[in-house]
């Protein structure tokens, strides 16, 4: 097997990045002007990148799949966003940040991209500021923090509950800007279909444009450059229902990992503990709770399972049910960190308990987060203050007052630490082609930390990127630019259409939607917060028969050569289907339980994940090999150089 | 059992900007009244493709009121009767049995139909290419903590800043005026140091092409600020004007 060159810096962990910085090539302002970048997708990521090469002068040309750039879903996180700025004087530094964002992700992530990560979360503060992101801020004048969960100092940085708009707002502001400089040339509306590769003189095949469809006018165009970025986030919605925005999807990834790119640790799914439970199966996508209520909200299920049966059919009422008859099971399991507990341990130990038929709601999947105890502690105006945007939008939806009753919660997919590949200069297997954000696999590990997407997404675009493709693109100043007639563009554009003919043809009953719904059902049972080997193989099989359902009964109203939204959706439930896929084969393979990956098999005996250093002690990279063959595992060891690796532990 | 209610939806369809549109109505059954309204619609296009026939195209995305796709008009109010709320958080249980709703896009020369409920907001782009940002690079700038701002003023730079950019306020006003959202962004930004400085420049250029791409003027009436899904406040708009005359006689 190949060794993996994940091109990580010689040097003390501190001094890498700047020794990398010191030492890599630059291009200089005048050719800056001769060489074009395509960014895919206009979120967190892909707007602070193309921005801030469009500010260093290349010409950048800027893709998403909305009508502005600023509806990215980077715009729906609400916590925070962490830096190691140690204002509050509470004993945070970039060390400890690199910590806890290594340990939070079950020690499966590199600890060179981290460390380079907690470096420069200080300077997105920075940055925001300058752009005006109206962070909360004290009365003295200096700007507020608050705690999130896995961190023992307060580092996260917020604007109310909408941090991520905010952030968001500030990048797109940054892209604002560059396209009035004449830099960014903005493509809204405009989804990417597929990579166009160009072999240079050596017959490397380098990443040199892309073929992407107008959404508006189903045209198919084609559009080239020196090098390709993707920032398109996470593939969540491949379980239908998620967290996510209706149109996040996974297919620019999947686009890149059929020409070659790999696919880095697919498995690594993050369920998270505190969203609205489904109540039905006309609902479309599912609502997060923030984070922040864990503070104050006390989880519980009744300790009595008649008491459990009562609630499931209506016959009784929560507040009827005593202290003594509840069983606040994370406290019980937890006491250090109690209600605290980060994200995977929360939502495994709710499943735990609706599965031994403890849940509370008509589905039996959903677990109360009481404000009782708060209210009767701190007063319902205080409660109401914190939480009342959260209370407001928990009773519009479910019409229920939480202030009376308790809430009903239950986990949901959320974000996915998977993704493509990427070595230190975030650059992926293909030569050319770079992977930003959620896109990329590279710094949560196993499992993401509350307010560590929002700094990794910004810490990509705005101060790794810009200065890594440099030690790319400075190889690349001879290259004049590309014609978008060469055969390459003229064969990917040609397979593009052939595909969407052929999904045109299929003629069968079925919309793209009932078909996803199905495919979400296979992968939240099979592919969920718990799997087994057998269940995964399972999955492996259903998922081929969907392929088959997909392509026999899928119907596609409409014509390709204009808008039909009908087309879009069912060209991503094609990828989805083969993350599926991917998820499975990945986590077959990953015989150990660690972060949002559990393996029921691999458990101690409290029911706590156990990972295997031993044996998996690695990135698991899945290359491509043709469609309908397995792909093939690639494996870049993790090596620990400066930390100890540990048993998480958050109950003493 | 979960509660039901049956209805007559009358729902604008225009195949394109040129073509002219036309109401259809459609008969819902037994829709749950905790499905929100975009669900509803899902169901209605289910219904639609089974038989063949095309969706009803309409803007949304993250379904929990933050990402500003969603724009539709629902019984003459943008967004629909819900106060402070997007249509995607708007849900059937506002509605009776019986009822006969009436969907129509954003209306209002500065946003075409593209189709059925979808518009073009470009413009909204166009106005921040003009001004909507401070003009700084990446890197140099002061650490964030350099320069104290009051809690108060961070407050209200925040409360403007919450605009979501969805056009609801263009589509409620009689005049077309995108005053709201011009103002919002001039707002936030003229609240805090690190925009004061190029303010006035910014006042009038994202004022200028306001006018340039077609929409109206403010005359007071404050519909947009009674229909804005984040309740974004006039007051903004009072300081935009202020910003503006400011600029205006210093030129």
């Amino acid at each position: 097997m190949a060794t993996i060159d994940s091109k990580i810096p010689e040097g003390p962990l501190a001094e890498k990045w700047s020794n990398y910085k010191a030492h890599q090539k630059l291009v200089n302002p005048a050719n800056k002007r001769k060489l074009d970048i395509i960014v895919v997708g206009s979120g967190l990521a892909g707007a602070s990148a193309a921005a801030t090469l469009g500010d260093l002068g290349f010409k950048v040309k800027c893709f998403c799949i909305q009508d502005s750039p600023r509806r990215a879903h980077s715009i729906a996180a609400q916590g925070g966003i962490n830096a190691a700025k140690n204002y509050q004087n509470d004993g945070d530094s970039v060390y400890r940040l690199f910590y806890d964002t290594i340990k939070g992700g079950d020690y499966r992530s590199r600890e060179a991209n981290v460390y380079r990560l907690a470096e420069v979360s200080n300077n997105i503060i920075d940055q925001c500021v300058a752009q005006g992101v109206p962070f909360a801020r004290e009365y003295g004048g200096t700007l507020a923090n608050r705690s999130f969960g896995g961190a023992q100092v307060s580092r996260t940085f917020y604007a109310r509950g909408q941090t991520g708009q905010q952030l968001l707002l500030g990048a797109y502001s940054a892209l604002s800007y560059q396209v009035k400089q004449g830099n960014v040339e903005l493509f809204t509306r405009c989804e990417m279909l597929d990579l166009v590769l160009i072999k240079d003189e050596e017959g490397k095949q380098r990443a040199r444009g892309i073929i992407y469809r107008d959404l508006v006018t189903g045209e198919i165009k084609r559009c080239s450059a020196h090098a390709v970025v993707i920032g398109t986030g996470g593939y969540g919605n491949t379980y239908f229902l998620s967290t996510n925005a209706m149109g996040c999807n996974g297919s620019a990834a999947m686009q890149c990992y059929r020409k070659g790119a790999w696919f880095a640790n697919p498995a690594f799914a993050q369920i998270h503990p505190t969203c609205i439970p489904v109540h039905g199966d006309k609902q479309s996508k599912l609502t997060l709770m923030s984070e922040s209520l864990r503070n104050d909200g006390r989880i519980w299920v009744p300790k009595k399972l008649e008491d459990a049966k009562k609630l499931q059919s209506g016959e009784l009422n929560p507040n009827d049910i005593p202290d003594e008859d509840r069983d606040f099971y994370l406290e019980r399991r937890y006491p250090a960190f109690g209600n605290l507990v980060p994200r995977d341990v929360a939502s495994r130990a709710a499943k735990e308990r609706c599965d031994k038929g403890y849940g509370v709601n008509n589905t039996g999947l959903a677990v109360f987060l009481d404000f009782k105890y708060a209210i009767q502690r701190l007063g319902k105006d205080v409660v109401a203050d914190k939480y009342g945007n959260l209370f407001d939008m928990y009773e519009e939806i479910t019409d229920v007052n939480p202030y009376e009753n308790p809430m009903m919660i239950f986990p949901a997919i959320h974000y996915t630490m998977g993704g493509i590949w990427v070595d230190y200069e975030l650059e992926t297997s293909i030569p050319g082609l770079f992977a930003i954000g959620e896109c990329n696999f590279s710094d949560h590990g196993a499992n993401r930390l509350g307010a560590s997407a929002l700094m990794q997404g910004l810490a990509d675009g705005y101060f790794v990127l810009p200065y890594t493709i440099q030690n790319y693109l400075a190889d690349q100043i001879q290259v004049p630019r590309f014609s978008t007639d060469r055969p390459e563009f003229e064969e990917a554009e040609k397979s593009v259409k052939e595909k969407i003919a052929k999904i045109m043809s299929i003629g069968g009953t079925r919309s793209v939607d009932s078909i996803h719904k199905e495919l979400g059902h296979i992968m939240w049972e099979y592919v969920g917060m718990g799997r087994t080997e057998e269940s995964l193989k399972t999955a492996l099989k259903k998922l081929d028969d969907i392929e088959k359902v997909y392509w026999k009964e899928l119907r596609v109203p409409g014509v390709p050569s204009t808008l039909n939204v009908e087309l879009e959706k069912a060209l991503r439930l094609l990828d989805f289907i083969e993350i599926g896929k991917l998820m499975a084969y990945d986590g077959l393979n990953r015989e150990e339980s660690c972060g949002g990956h559990f393996r029921e098999e691999h458990q101690t005996p409290e029911g706590e994940a156990l990972r295997h250093d031993d044996k998996f002690s690695y990135v698991a990279c899945w290359e491509f090999k043709g469609e309908g063959k397995a792909p093939e595992l690639l494996k870049e060891p993790l090596n620990y150089e400066f930390i100890k690796v540990q048993t998480r532990n958050y109950k003493n | 059992m979960d509660k039901t209610i049956s209805f007559t939806l009358k729902v604008w369809r225009q195949r394109s900007p040129k073509e002219k549109g036309c109401f259809k109505s459609y008969q819902m059954k037994d829709i749950p009244t905790d499905t929100s309204f975009l669900e509803m619609l899902d169901i209605l296009n289910e219904d639609l493709i089974n038989k063949g026939e095309e969706p009803i195209v309409f803007d949304h995305d993250c379904r929990e009121g933050i990402c500003g796709m969603c724009s539709l008009y629902v019984n003459g109010h943008p967004h629909g009767p819900a106060t402070g709320a997007t249509t995607c958080q708007l849900y059937m249980r506002r509605f009776k049995d019986g009822d006969t709703i009436t969907v129509e896009p954003w209306r209002s020369a500065g946003f075409p139909v593209i189709r059925d409920l979808m518009v073009d907001r470009s413009a909204f782009d166009k106005i921040m290419q003009a001004g909507g940002y401070t003009s700084i690079n990446v890197g140099g700038v002061p650490d964030a903590n350099a320069i104290p701002i009051s809690k108060e003023k961070a407050d209200l730079a925040m409360d403007a800043a919450s605009c979501i950019g969805c056009g609801a306020c263009v589509a409620a006003c009689k005049n077309g005026s995108a005053m709201l959202f011009v103002s919002a962004k001039v707002s936030q930004l003229a609240l805090l140091p690190q925009g004061q400085v190029e303010a006035a420049r910014r006042a009038k250029s994202m004022l200028h092409k306001m006018d340039e791409l077609g929409f109206g003027n403010c005359t007071n009436t404050r519909a947009c600020e009674a229909e804005c899904p984040k309740c974004v406040s006039i007051s903004n708009i009072a300081r935009l004007n202020r910003e503006f005359i400011a600029a205006k006689l210093k030129d």
